[in-house]
C-alpha cells in the first residue's frame, strides 16, 4: 500500500476510480472522455496489487461524476468503486451497479439493427446477466458480451 | 388481453395466450375456406407494409383481412414508396398509422417492427425483420403442429437445413423448447444454430450433421431452404447449397405418422415426389396462415 502511495499521488478533490480490473483503465479513461488534456491533473496506475489480485487505478482532479457516467463505468469495469474525495478524504464509496436497463450508452454491434440506420432512437438495452455480462438488444434482441460492449460504448 | 397488443416477438406470447389464438384460428378455418362468410373487420384498414419481397406472408395477411370483410392498403415493393427518396421509417409509420388500423410489416432491417412499434398508436403486427423474429410464422408453425398432434409437449422435432441464417427456425426453436418438445438439430457446421439461441433453450438440443442418425425417432421434421440472399460470403452458400435433399426413399425409415413441414418456398430441398406421401403438411401449413392470421387481427383490433 505504501509503495501505491508513491506511484501516485493522493488527491484534494476529486474522484478515485479502484478496482478496476486490469488492463481496462485507458477504456475507463476513454469512456469518460478523457483522451486529451483536460486542465486538471488525471493519473492512472496499471496492473497494481490488490487484495484480490491485480488491479488497475484512475485518478481524476476537480472532477465528478453524473449517473450515466457511473452507468458506462459498470459496463466496463463492474468490479470498480468510486470514491468521491474532498479536502484528501473520502467523503462517499460508490460501487457501481449494471444497470437492468442501458439506454443511450451503448451502439448495437449488428450492423443490420433498426438503430444503426438513419432513424430517430435511442439504442436500448437489457441485462440479461451480470456475470458474465451479457445485454440484449430491446430492437433486434442480439445479446452482446464484456468485450464487444467495451468496443460499442458510446 | 389482446385489444390493442403489438406482435413483435413470440417471447412475448405466453403459451395461454397461444392456445387463446389457436383457439380463435380453429373458429376461423370455415371462413378462411370461404364455407362460411364473414364481416367481422368490416370498415377496418390493415396496412399492409413489404419493405422486403413476400408471396405467402403478403398474400395471407391480405387474404385474412378481406376474408374478415376488412380493407387492405399498402405496398409490396418499397423503391416505389417515399422511403426511396429517403425517409426514415419511423416517419413512414407514423404517416401510415393515420390512415389505418392495424399495421403489418417486413422489412430487412432486425429490430424495424420493435421501432414501428414504438411510433404507432395502432396495433403493429411483425411480418419478419431480416434475420430476426417472424411470429406469426410460428405461430402457424405451431398451429399446424397442435392440430396435428393435439400436444407439443415430448414430441420428437427436427429442424433441418440453414439452423444459422434462417430467421423462422430461431423463433420455433425457442417455442418448441418451451413448450416440452425434444428438439434435434441437423445442419452443416457451416449453418449450425447460433450459441445465443441454444443458451436460452430449457433443454439442451441433439445437434448432427446427418439426417438419417436421427429420422427414425422423429414426429416432425422441419425442413428449411438454404437462403443464398442471407449469405454474406457466396463462398460459404455454394459449400453447403442442397447438401440435404428429403425424398421418398428417405422417409422410408421414418414414423408412419411423422409429418414434414417447410414454411416455404421450397428450392430443392423436398423432392416434388414427397407431395404424394402422407408425410407432406407444408401446403396444409401454408394454408394455417390465413386462419392464423385472420385470428390475430380480431384478436389484436379487439372485435373478439
Amino acid at each position: 500500500m505504501t509503495e501505491q502511495i508513491l506511484k501516485v499521488q493522493k488527491i484534494k478533490n476529486g474522484i478515485v476510480i479502484d478496482h478496476i480490473p486490469c488492463g481496462l483503465a485507458l477504456k475507463v479513461l476513454k469512456i469518460l472522455g478523457i483522451e486529451r488534456d483536460i486542465g486538471s491533473t488525471v493519473s492512472m496506475v496499471m496492473h497494481v496489487k490488490s487484495k484480490y489480485g491485480w488491479k488497475d487505478i484512475v485518478k481524476i482532479e476537480d472532477r465528478f461524476l453524473e449517473e450515466k457516467e457511473l452507468d458506462k463505468i459498470a459496463l466496463v469495469a463492474p468490479t470498480a468503486t468510486v470514491n468521491i474525495i474532498q479536502n484528501y478524504k473520502v467523503v462517499k464509496k460508490h460501487r457501481v451497479k449494471v444497470p437492468e436497463h442501458i439506454i443511450g450508452i451503448v451502439k448495437c454491434t449488428n450492423p443490420k439493427c433498426i438503430t444503426n440506420q438513419r432513424e430517430p432512437i435511442t439504442p436500448e438495452f437489457y441485462t440479461v446477466s451480470k456475470d458474465p455480462l451479457i445485454i440484449k438488444c430491446r430492437y433486434c434482441e442480439r445479446d452482446m458480451e464484456a468485450d464487444e460492449i467495451i468496443e460499442n460504448i458510446i | 388481453m389482446f385489444r390493442g397488443r403489438d406482435i413483435v416477438s413470440i417471447k412475448e406470447i405466453t403459451p395461454k395466450e397461444m392456445d387463446k389464438i389457436f383457439e380463435v384460428a380453429e373458429e376461423m378455418i370455415p371462413i378462411a375456406q370461404s364455407a362460411e362468410r364473414s364481416s367481422l373487420l368490416q370498415g377496418y384498414v390493415l396496412a399492409n407494409l413489404f419493405f422486403e419481397p413476400s408471396t405467402r406472408t403478403r398474400l395471407s395477411f391480405e387474404s385474412a383481412m378481406s376474408k374478415l370483410g376488412g380493407h387492405v392498403i399498402g405496398f409490396a415493393n418499397p423503391s416505389a414508396t417515399s422511403l426511396a427518396k429517403g425517409e426514415t421509417l419511423a416517419d413512414t409509420i407514423r404517416m401510415v398509422d393515420e390512415y389505418s388500423d392495424v399495421i403489418v410489416i417486413r422489412h430487412p432491417y432486425e429490430g424495424s417492427a420493435r421501432l414501428a412499434a414504438d411510433f404507432a398508436k395502432h396495433p403493429v403486427i411483425n411480418a419478419g425483420d431480416g434475420a430476426g423474429q417472424h411470429p406469426t410464422q410460428t405461430l402457424l408453425d405451431l398451429f399446424t403442429v397442435k392440430r396435428e398432434f393435439g400436444h407439443i409437449k415430448d414430441l420428437n422435432v427436427g429442424l433441418i437445413g440453414d439452423l444459422k441464417y434462417g430467421r423462422t427456425v430461431h423463433s420455433l426453436t425457442y417455442v418448441l423448447s418451451n413448450l416440452g418438445a425434444n428438439l434435434y438439430l441437423i445442419s452443416p457446421s457451416l449453418l449450425r444454430m447460433p450459441k445465443h439461441i441454444i443458451r436460452e433453450l430449457k433443454t439442451k438440443p441433439l445437434e448432427t450433421e446427418k439426417i438419417e442418425n436421427v429420422l427414425p425417432e422423429l414426429d416432425v421434421l422441419y425442413v428449411t431452404r438454404i437462403q443464398k440472399e442471407r449469405f454474406p460470403d457466396p463462398n460459404e452458400y455454394r459449400k453447403v447449397a442442397g447438401i440435404y435433399r428429403i425424398t421418398p426413399k428417405l422417409l422410408e425409415n421414418a414414423k408412419r405418422h411423422a409429418i414434414v413441414m417447410h414454411p416455404l418456398p421450397r428450392v430443392d430441398e423436398i423432392s416434388p415426389e414427397v407431395d404424394a406421401t402422407p408425410h407432406a403438411r407444408y401446403f396444409l401449413q401454408a394454408f394455417y396462415g390465413v386462419p392464423v392470421r385472420m385470428a390475430l387481427l380480431a384478436l389484436v383490433l379487439g372485435v373478439i
